[in-house]
């Protein structure tokens, strides 16, 4: 037995874990080893990785590439491939993931149990919809081999499906044409939700990936940093040729150790101290890089994973991260009554992102995207405050007819569960019923 | 192309080592495995890492001397060896040793005699061409015979003395043997120790200690580097203290 924690800390409790090496031989594991769960790199916030004093099938070791076709863009890999392994082959081959959410510490598996989504969802959607089919071992020993002509419905089950119908152990995803690792960004500051919500409209038919960070600790008139980027094609690269030193830089960089949080606090760093302080400085500076720029897509798209472990800032008691997608129609009115609580809660996040989904329903029965306005938060554990905090934010999304993100939840309330995902019924057939999670007992049947 | 040939190939240490190698230039590698599909699945991989690189599978019996000195006969006719990393073994249960003769036995032969064996018969080819590093898996157990693991322990210590007799042998010529003595690391062959909960270094962050070891001709390396002073104090315990210790 082993204490495993999710990403956001807030448990250790212990696992009976397996270590899943072999493609091959992962049914006998899973046969003498249930109810288990497959737990990719700890990514996820919450209980949906975790099992405590169950089985939890690790899958870091499926980490092999098996095809791949530098023509068409198709890729072949186990299930525990990190997505960085990915994105650092392909890049320099002309080719990149199309989704991938704000860390690249993932597993190929993760991203796809958890349809996780990135910065241009209005452009391509989510992660199930790039995976052109994968192969799912069940506890009773059966291997389907799934994609979407054939076996539809099983695939929208385990796009997004929280690891409930099966390991994934290999997936074949189509990865798109990039003709550099670069990207033209720019950088605008905002006052209040009704500008937010105008540079969104603005950007959506131009720019792929959009973004913003939110001070909630501005009250009414929140200020924010509002982030759109545009790949860059190659006669753009052509007419920059401080880009090539630019690059060597940033290869050099790759190549190092990242900075590493090097142990717990005993307290969360992230406290009502400094949490203005933070906030006002990060609008700050971002706001002097106001304009355009050009980046490399590792610093733009996954900024924290420079720092190692920041989840220890939250010191011993963890944090949880809450995020909603609320529909458009209500979408001004909801987001600016949950900073408004928080502001009023005395409670206060440091992450705050706020962003347009598009207009797109997921393939994926428990998917989360769904066209809205998605706001994130992370929140120090402070026990009773905190989730009475987060009581006074369900109403809210829930009277908005919202619904929450289980890749990063580790508390809702059943009732909302139910209302926000009302393919439950649906999904519960395809289960595999020698897999269960801590997430699974506390808003399933098992 | 540098012609790389790695012994026990599906190891994860061997896998990652070689992951490094084809990052860094194409190569030409000789993977030889006991298993063949599961060699096959490790080419693959290496394959779509760098297809440029040339990627040969091979199976032999890992504990049968005539067949180890036919395998590396056959590589060695493929094209001259520049690197050789042996790096096969299996974490033998130490009680299961104690009881059982029949498994002490496989233990030795297959984590101390083959090694040796294959070191051997690749020395031939590479001391006629004056040119090439031996790179031999040995482990810190073979440092100091410990009641937890000295079957284990004492195979790698033969390792270890091999080694060092080869190092003396080719001082003066242009074969390097490298000794590669790793902690506990995070494989697949430590999955027990893990699942207990014990702390062990990455397979990545060995790996590129072995690579560089290799690559500069280093005779002994210790991975992760912190191994050589805690190996240090282990080995120079005055008796009574060590018998005191559960290590």
């Amino acid at each position: 037995m082993k204490p495993v924690s999710a990403w956001g800390r807030l448990s250790q409790d212990l696992h009976e874990v397996q270590m899943l090496t072999d493609r091959t031989s992962v049914a006998p594991i899973l046969a003498a080893h249930q109810p288990g769960l497959a737990f990719g790199n700890g990514r996820s916030y919450g209980d949906v990785c975790l099992n405590p004093n169950g089985h939890l099938w690790h899958t870091t070791g499926l980490n092999k590439f098996i095809a791949f076709d530098e023509t068409s863009g198709r890729l072949v890999c186990e299930a525990g491939v990190l997505l960085r392994d990915i994105q650092r082959l392909c890049v320099s081959r002309g080719w990149m993931l199309p989704v991938t959410p704000g860390t690249q510490l993932i597993t190929v598996g993760g991203a796809i149990a958890n349809d996780v989504h990135g910065k241009n969802h209005h452009a391509v959607g989510s992660f199930g919809d790039h995976v052109l089919g994968l192969s799912l071992v069940r506890t009773n020993g059966e291997a389907l081999s799934l994609d979407w002509v054939n076996t539809p419905a099983w695939m929208n089950a385990t796009a997004g499906g929280l690891g409930l119908t099966g390991v994934i152990v290999t997936a074949e995803l189509q990865l798109r044409r990039v003709s550099s690792p670069w990207l033209r960004t720019e950088t605008l500051p905002y006052q209040g939700l009704s500008e937010f919500f105008d540079l969104a409209d603005a950007s959506e038919h131009d720019w792929e990936h959009t973004v913003s960070w939110i001070d909630c600790l501005a009250g009414k008139t929140a200020r924010g940093i509002f982030m759109r980027a545009n790949p860059l094609s190659a006669q753009q690269v052509a007419t920059m040729p401080s880009l090539r030193a630019a690059l060597t830089a940033q290869n050099r960089k790759m190549q190092r150790k990242p900075l590493t949080m090097p142990f717990v606090p005993p307290v969360s760093l992230v406290n009502g101290l400094s949490l203005r302080p933070f906030n006002l400085a990060y609008y700050q500076l971002q706001k002097l890089k106001s304009g355009f720029d050009v980046a490399h897509y590792e610093p733009f798209f996954y900024p924290l994973d420079n720092l190692q472990h920041w989840n220890r800032m939250y010191g011993p008691r963890g944090f949880y991260q809450y995020q909603s997608v609320v529909p458009r129609e209500v979408g001004h009115d909801a987001v600016q009554a949950m900073l408004d609580a928080i502001a009023h809660s005395g409670e206060g996040s440091f992450l705050a992102v706020l962003k347009t989904f598009g207009n797109r329903e997921a393939k994926g029965m428990l998917s989360f995207p769904q066209p809205g306005v998605t706001l994130a938060l992370d929140f120090p554990n402070r026990g009773e405050r905190t989730r009475q905090l987060f009581e006074r934010l369900d109403a809210i999304v829930r009277s908005a007819h919202g619904r929450l993100y289980m890749a990063k939840d580790a508390r809702m309330p059943r009732d909302l569960f139910e209302a926000g995902y009302p393919r439950l019924s649906e999904f519960a057939t395809y289960r595999d019923p020698g897999i269960s999670s801590a997430m699974s007992r506390r808003l399933m049947e098992f | 192309m540098q012609h790389i040939v790695i012994i026990g190939a599906t190891s994860a240490m061997a896998e990652h080592c070689a992951r490094l190698w084809v990052q860094d230039a194409p190569v030409r590698l000789t993977l030889v495995g006991r298993d063949e599909a599961r060699t096959h699945r490790v080419a693959d991989d290496l394959r779509v890492r760098s297809p440029q690189s040339h990627v040969q599978v091979m199976t032999t019996d890992f504990v049968n001397a005539s067949a180890i000195q036919q395998t590396v006969h056959t590589i060695a006719a493929l094209a001259p060896v520049d690197v050789v990393l042996i790096a096969h073994g299996v974490l033998s249960d130490q009680t299961t040793c104690e009881n059982d003769v029949l498994a002490c036995d496989a233990a030795l032969q297959v984590n101390g005699v083959s090694p040796v064996l294959f070191a051997q018969a690749f020395a031939k080819p590479m001391v006629a061409a004056n040119h090439g590093t031996i790179a031999i898996i040995g482990s810190v157990a073979g440092d100091r015979g410990r009641k937890t693991n000295y079957v284990y322990g004492a195979a790698k210590g033969l390792v270890s003395r091999y080694a060092q007799g080869m190092q003396h042998r080719l001082a003066h010529t242009g074969v390097k043997v490298v000794l590669i003595k790793p902690g506990p690391t995070d494989t697949p062959m430590t999955s027990d120790l893990k699942a207990k909960g014990q702390k062990m270094a990455s397979v990545e962050q060995v790996a590129q200690d072995i690579v560089k070891g290799i690559a500069t001709g280093k005779p002994v390396v210790y991975t992760p580097g912190i191994w050589q002073i805690i190996m240090l104090v282990v080995m120079h315990l005055p008796r009574f203290v060590f018998n005191k210790l559960n290590i």
